[in-house]
């Protein structure tokens, strides 16, 4: 079966039709095209397709497109502003909170829900909000400095 | 008026140049490649260990609608592998299924899901054979072989003696032996393998993109195997979500892409899943280790004897290398005479192990420096005194003919002596708690490569147009660990321009110069030479043009970046006046820069296989590691590492630091949880959940300091940073274990069943004590 599925991708409205099987994960990837979400596991084991659903962390590779119908979803590619990066994509690159970058979108994605609901998280509160994301490169000391600084830039009001 | 200044780029911070579209999600992965009419690949993997194929039956399959091609062992009757001497795997398995998982057919199909109903369609018939799953077994008296060439199942053995270990051991005051027994454990890189391949049948040529760290020897393998030149292939590399070595050698992957595209006509994508990635393999073989050290009073070491098993897996790999590195790098770090070394790789129907960082060090690293603690806790000594009784005098050459010049081994002991507080705080930290600590090493490349006609290690080109560009021209595959962002600061810093001036092009066979590849930490050495070498000749290019603009003699000019001049006072001529002139008469220019390794760094002759291990440069490490033990529980928390590393020059800081951490935690995920498993043959731990890597959660602060011996060789003196801390914190962990609550842990990985265990085998032992 297919239905139609409203969603507000990265601020915009869209209207497609999806069969009722097809993951958020795929739906970004392989139908509108957006590539920065990743696929690292077999479902649900990694983070690196992490993306929010109304501010929430979401795995997308564990929904349904259908789940998401009437809700505002926000991938890697939504950040940015004004030609600047955004103060946790900043914080990951300028610290080296990413090497290889493939889990890098999941971590920014992670950070971004954990900074909007909790501005200035506690070192604890970092792990606990970033303990469903895996990184194999940096062994996660720089990715802590990352959301350190990038709450930084925020709460300085320095960057969105 | 402010004098200007040449930019500085070496020795700083410096962010990846490509960071910003990595944090954007628009740098693409090769799964991230999409063309208009692609066919989804899928492979289908032998269900058996061992067995003579009788039939593989396509018919059902081939009928279905939507499958566009379906290739098996027949398609390719020849073989690939990375080590000339070892290429004995097909890409399809032909007559044998060695493995379970091995891929014997694969079908291209309008989508995924046609893919995969056509694989579950063809039909495998084999005839069981017996197999052999762990390394004993395949070594049994009687067993059958896996290949008709390797009688007994041994893919290699090594067998040197250097001075003599019966001297040795009769100088010693003490002789200890243990026995160490390490899982296997795989890369597990975040980005899963993948490949496109796109034929173009009516000009008979061959596109393949790949998630490879060898973009050389990928072009090298598609053409053995299509048996097409190599002048019809092109190889891309995307951007690459890590290896750590299993992407070293060509893999099964792109080489099916490739089968099925040209049988297809078509452009197929194969994107493994998790489990097929793990299947794939090669990573660090499960390795037993029995190992003696003679030892005096004072701590020098007079005698070593190592025996060391690998199981191979199915097929070589670089399994050749890794038995010969695990026994020359016992040498070039501390100063070893009578060494005496036995190695066997072994042949197992297991998947195939391959070249994980650390390279054949890791394992035997573990095992001596556990083995040294140990000892020196039994006379009495320091375990700092006990290296520090043994270091090396560089620049020197060791009894296999290693060499060694800048040695910073001594400074990263007293950093992290010194900065953990060794001396004050070991045995005072309470119940429970321990440090450790140990060392270890690795090469800045391997000095002599494996395809090699004798042509430069390394070549790099820059181009340099009227728009005052530079483009750097490399093979060198970024796969994360910043090769792109050191070539472009080493460019940069030779002319002094700023990082924004510099672009570094890599990884399309069509563009660049020839490769290796990025493996055995041989780029920043290597191609950074070659770099250097590059940008000073365009230097000198621009001296000419600048002398020739301003009526001067070239070695009167100065070069600050963005301006020429001849002498203080002169106004001089700007970058984009100097660029003009050099390119008014020959047009756009090409500079070619090289780097060849000297004799004496490859290695000797005293034994076959003597060459690996040979390099221009080796890094070295030391770390000490704070653990707390819960005796209850078994689990073992790291609360903090210290690590010093010496890279001869950090010509970037950052990156040398995330390099270093990362390889420090990659050591701590074999040490303390990583394993894989097998159950008859089938891998039951290819995902991420039983496969356990630390999470952040798990994952300790880890400090780093940077010493720097500056080797004479190195660019800028630069060595390697990203191999050769890992080893070490394998040794350090069970070290600090032992010192926390006086058990050794020989095996790994240190899971808290087995430390539970231990401990609980202790306490039962010291009850019935109390009891009697």
């Amino acid at each position: 079966m297919a239905r139609m599925v409203e969603i507000n991708l990265n601020g915009r409205p869209r209207l497609d039709a999806v069969s009722d099987n097809v993951l958020l994960l795929d739906y970004l990837r392989e139908i509108v095209g957006l590539t920065g979400t990743k696929t690292g596991c077999d479902g649900g084991e990694c983070g690196a397709c992490t993306v929010l659903v109304d501010d929430q962390p979401t795995l997308s590779c564990l929904t349904l497109v259908s789940t998401a119908h009437g809700k505002r979803v926000e991938t890697v590619e939504s950040l940015g502003h004004d030609g600047q990066l955004s103060a946790v994509q900043r914080g990951f690159h300028e610290k080296l909170g990413s090497q290889c970058g493939y889990c890098t979108p999941g971590f920014v994605m992670a950070s971004v829900g954990l900074l909007r609901k909790n501005p200035n998280p506690t070192d604890a509160e970092i792990l606990e909000g970033l303990g469903g994301n895996i990184c194999r490169c940096t062994g996660y000391v720089k990715i802590i400095e990352a959301v350190k600084y990038a709450a930084s830039l925020r709460t300085q009001g320095i960057l969105p | 008026m402010n004098r200007p200044l040449p930019v500085r780029n070496i020795g700083t911070y410096v962010p990846m140049v490509d960071g910003p579209e990595k944090v954007s999600g628009s740098a693409k992965y090769t799964a991230d490649i999409l063309r208009p009419g692609m066919l989804a690949g899928h492979i289908c993997r032998s269900p058996c260990s061992h067995g003579e194929i009788l039939d593989i039956d396509i018919s059902e399959a081939l009928k279905m609608p939507g499958v566009k091609a379906i290739v098996t062992g027949a398609d390719c009757e020849r073989t690939f592998g990375v080590l000339p001497v070892a290429r004995s795997e097909h890409p399809l398995a032909r007559d044998k299924v060695r493995y379970c998982g091995e891929p014997f057919a694969a079908v291209a199909a309008v989508d995924d899901a046609t893919a995969r109903e056509a694989a579950r369609r063809i039909k495998l018939t084999v005839r069981d054979l017996p197999a052999y799953h762990t390394a004993k077994d395949a070594l049994a008296a009687g067993a059958v072989t896996l290949h008709e060439k390797k009688p007994g199942n041994i893919e290699r053995d090594v067998l040197f003696e250097l001075g003599s270990i019966e001297n040795g051991f009769a100088e010693a005051d003490l002789v200890r032996e243990g026995t160490y027994n390490c899982a296997e454990v795989c890369q597990n890189q975040m980005e899963m393998h993948a490949a496109i391949a796109e034929y173009d049948a009516v000009r008979d040529r061959m596109t393949v993109h790949a998630s490879t760290q060898v973009p050389y020897y990928v072009h090298l393998m598609l053409s053995q195997i299509l048996a097409m030149d190599m002048s019809r292939i092109r190889v891309v590399k995307p951007h690459v979500g890590g290896g750590f070595g299993c992407r070293t050698e060509t893999l099964n992957i792109e080489l099916t892409a490739a089968l099925l595209a040209r049988k297809a006509n078509g452009t197929v994508r194969i994107v493994a899943n998790r489990e097929e990635t793990f299947i794939t393999h090669r990573g660090r073989p499960e390795t037993d280790i029995r190992l003696k050290i003679g030892m005096r009073k004072d701590g020098r070491i007079t005698a070593i004897e190592c025996e060391c098993d690998q199981r191979g897996g199915a097929h070589s790999g670089y399994g050749v290398v890794t038995i010969l590195y695990a026994g020359s790098m016992l040498y070039a770090i501390y100063d070893l005479h009578n060494v005496k070394y036995v190695g066997r790789r072994v042949l197992t129907n297991t998947p195939p192990c391959g070249a994980f960082r650390g390279h054949g060090t890791v394992d035997v690293r573990f095992a001596f420096e556990s083995l040294l603690d140990q000892m020196a806790r039994e006379l009495g000594l320091d375990p700092f005194a006990v290296r520090r009784a043994n270091l090396l005098k560089a620049p020197t050459f060791t009894d296999n003919d290693l060499m060694v010049n800048s040695y910073g081994l001594p400074e990263c002991l007293d950093w992290v002596e010194k900065e953990s507080d060794w001396k004050s705080r070991r045995g005072k930290l309470g119940k429970g708690k321990g440090l450790g600590m140990a060392c270890s090493h690795y090469i800045s490349g391997a000095s002599k490569p494996v395809n090699w006609t004798g042509e430069p290690h390394a070549t790099v080109k820059i181009k340099l147009d009227f728009d005052g560009s530079i483009v750097v021209l490399s093979g060198a595959a970024d796969i994360g660990q910043g090769s792109t962002t050191i070539l472009a600061q080493t460019v940069a810093e030779v002319l002094g321009l700023d990082l924004s001036r510099v672009r570094v092009i890599t990884g399309d066979s069509d563009v660049v110069p020839k490769d290796n590849g990025s493996y055995s930490s041989r780029v920043t050495f290597m191609v950074g030479n070659a770099a250097l070498d590059a940008a000073r000749n365009l230097k000198s290019v621009l001296i000419k043009a600048a002398a020739r603009k301003l009526d001067a003699r070239p070695e009167d000019i100065e070069c600050l970046g963005e301006v020429y001049r001849a002498g203080a006072q002169d106004k001089g001529a700007t970058f984009d006046e100097v660029v003009t002139e050099a390119l008014t008469d020959s047009g756009t220019i090409t500079v070619t820069g090289n780097y060849s390794t000297i004799p004496e760094s490859q290695g000797g002759k005293k034994y076959r296989g003597a060459a690996i291990g040979g390099t221009m440069g080796y890094s070295y490490s030391a770390q000490v590691v704070e653990v707390t033990v819960d005796d209850e529980t078994g689990v073992v928390t790291v609360d903090k590492v210290w690590v010093a590393h010496d890279c001869g020059k950090a010509l970037n800081r950052l990156t040398v630091e995330g390099q270093v951490q990362g390889s420090v935690w990659m050591g701590m995920g074999q040490a303390m949880s990583e394993e894989v498993g097998y159950y008859d043959g089938l891998m039951v731990t290819a995902n991420m959940l039983d496969y356990r890597v630390p999470t952040i959660q798990d994952s300790p602060p880890i400090e780093v300091g940077i010493v720097e011996s500056n080797d004479p060789h190195g660019p800028f003196g630069a060595k390697e940073a990203g191999e050769g801390s890992l080893a070490a914190f394998l040794p350090a962990l069970t070290n600090a274990i032992a010192d926390a609550v006086g058990i050794r842990f020989d095996d790994l990985p240190v899971t808290p069943d087995r430390v539970f265990e231990a401990i609980e085998k202790r306490r039962r032992a010291q009850t019935r004590g109390k009891a009697s």
